[in-house]
């Protein structure tokens, strides 16, 4: 693909507190959809939104089972991504910064997402048309 | 390729984590072999300040071990050659003086931002 | 000349460090470059017809162009055909185009 891009973003906040993982994940999801090369670098909180045990519930103030409430989870938001980029022939490259990970006992992530260092986020930086960096606030 | 590192929040977690994540993320990626600067803003202009303190702390039986040291964070940056800057608007509404602070750390104004910005091919704010 | 893309995603009405945010993206057009403010998350908030501007005005007369993200405005129920002059309703898209397009991106 001529206009193939790479970009690298990187994150830091954990799931269900704000919203600039929907912002984030709304800029993956477009530019997974151009067939782009996205790698993500998750900072500190942010090695959550992969963890494997995160699980739906029932809600009943909005008088829901678990089926009908089908509450988002992060994980699996990451891993229609990480697919959606391999369909549109592009690839999305997650690495958790190891030792947020292990701080949280975060260890249990979906696959797709491996273990890294600020190393990486530097090299992929240098190799990327562009990176975002997204602090907490 | 070179990258201003912007650092405004504060004291965020500091405890917990020993430092401040955007100031180790920065030497983390220094020893990666990265060319990067800092400008301090906001509320983390008072990581230049000397004489920082936060030991002391205890939770319970459990003391509070190795309390982070900002201005020494600070320090090493500027002794691996990494530029560090303040706003001096930022310093001057918190009362921040030029002798309170980290000899090295370079004073510039909000309204020179263009120009350090032209320096650096990307600008990352943490 | 140079390209900025500012993501602004609070609300000066939250942080005062939203102004400095917004002097910011002026200064930067009034050195010369070619600067778009993307308002996304409650940064749209300043949007809404009738609203403080709190400094917008400014970017907006800086020559700074000035964005909202469609969902966001949506999402807080402002109408997309009463934004203020010199804001324009926009799709994220726009944030990918100039991401890739490699202009100097910051998320303010």
């Amino acid at each position: 693909m001529k206009d193939k891009k790479t970009l690298t973003f990187s994150i830091m906040d954990g799931p269900y507190e704000q919203a600039r993982t929907v912002t984030v994940f709304r800029l993956l999801d477009n530019a997974a959809r151009r067939g782009y090369n996205l790698n993500v670098f998750a900072y500190e909180g942010a090695v959550n939104l992969p963890f494997s045990k995160q699980s739906k519930h029932p809600n009943a103030v909005h008088g829901h089972d678990a089926a009908e409430e089908d509450h988002p989870l992060p994980k699996d938001w990451v891993a229609s991504l990480i697919q959606t980029a391999k369909k549109h022939g592009g690839a999305l490259d997650w690495i958790n910064c190891g030792l947020c990970v292990d701080e949280r006992g975060a260890h249990e992530a979906i696959d797709g997402c491996r273990r890294g260092t600020p190393g990486d986020l530097w090299n992929w930086a240098q190799q990327s048309d562009n990176t975002l960096i997204v602090g907490t606030r | 390729m070179k990258v201003l590192q912007i650092i405004d929040s504060a004291y965020r977690c500091t405890i917990e984590e020993q430092d401040d994540p955007a100031v180790w993320i920065t030497h983390a990626m220094k020893g990666a072999g990265a060319d990067l600067d800092v400008l301090l803003c906001g509320n983390a202009v008072n990581y230049a300040v000397k004489g920082q303190d936060a030991s002391g702390l205890r939770f319970g039986e459990i003391v509070q071990k190795n309390p982070p040291k900002l201005d020494n964070d600070i320090a090493r940056l500027i002794g691996k050659n990494i530029n560090v800057m303040v706003y001096t608007e930022d310093t001057a509404a918190r009362g921040i003086t030029e002798a309170q602070t980290l000899p090295g750390v370079r004073r510039v104004s909000r309204a020179e931002a263009p120009t350090i910005f032209s320096r650096y091919d990307q600008v990352w704010h943490w | 000349m140079e390209k900025y893309l500012l993501i602004e995603s609070r609300d000066p009405y939250e942080t005062r460090e939203v102004e400095n945010n917004y002097a910011l993206a002026s200064s930067l057009a009034t050195a010369g470059n070619d600067v778009t403010l993307f308002l996304v998350q409650n940064g749209v908030l300043p949007a809404r017809k009738g609203a403080k501007l709190n400094g917008l005005q400014e970017v907006i007369n800086s020559g700074v162009h000035v964005l909202g993200d469609e969902f966001s405005l949506r999402e807080r129920g402002i109408a997309m055909d009463t934004l203020p002059k010199g804001i324009r309703a926009a799709p994220i898209d726009v944030v990918v185009d100039q991401l890739a397009e490699g202009r100097k991106a910051i998320w303010l």
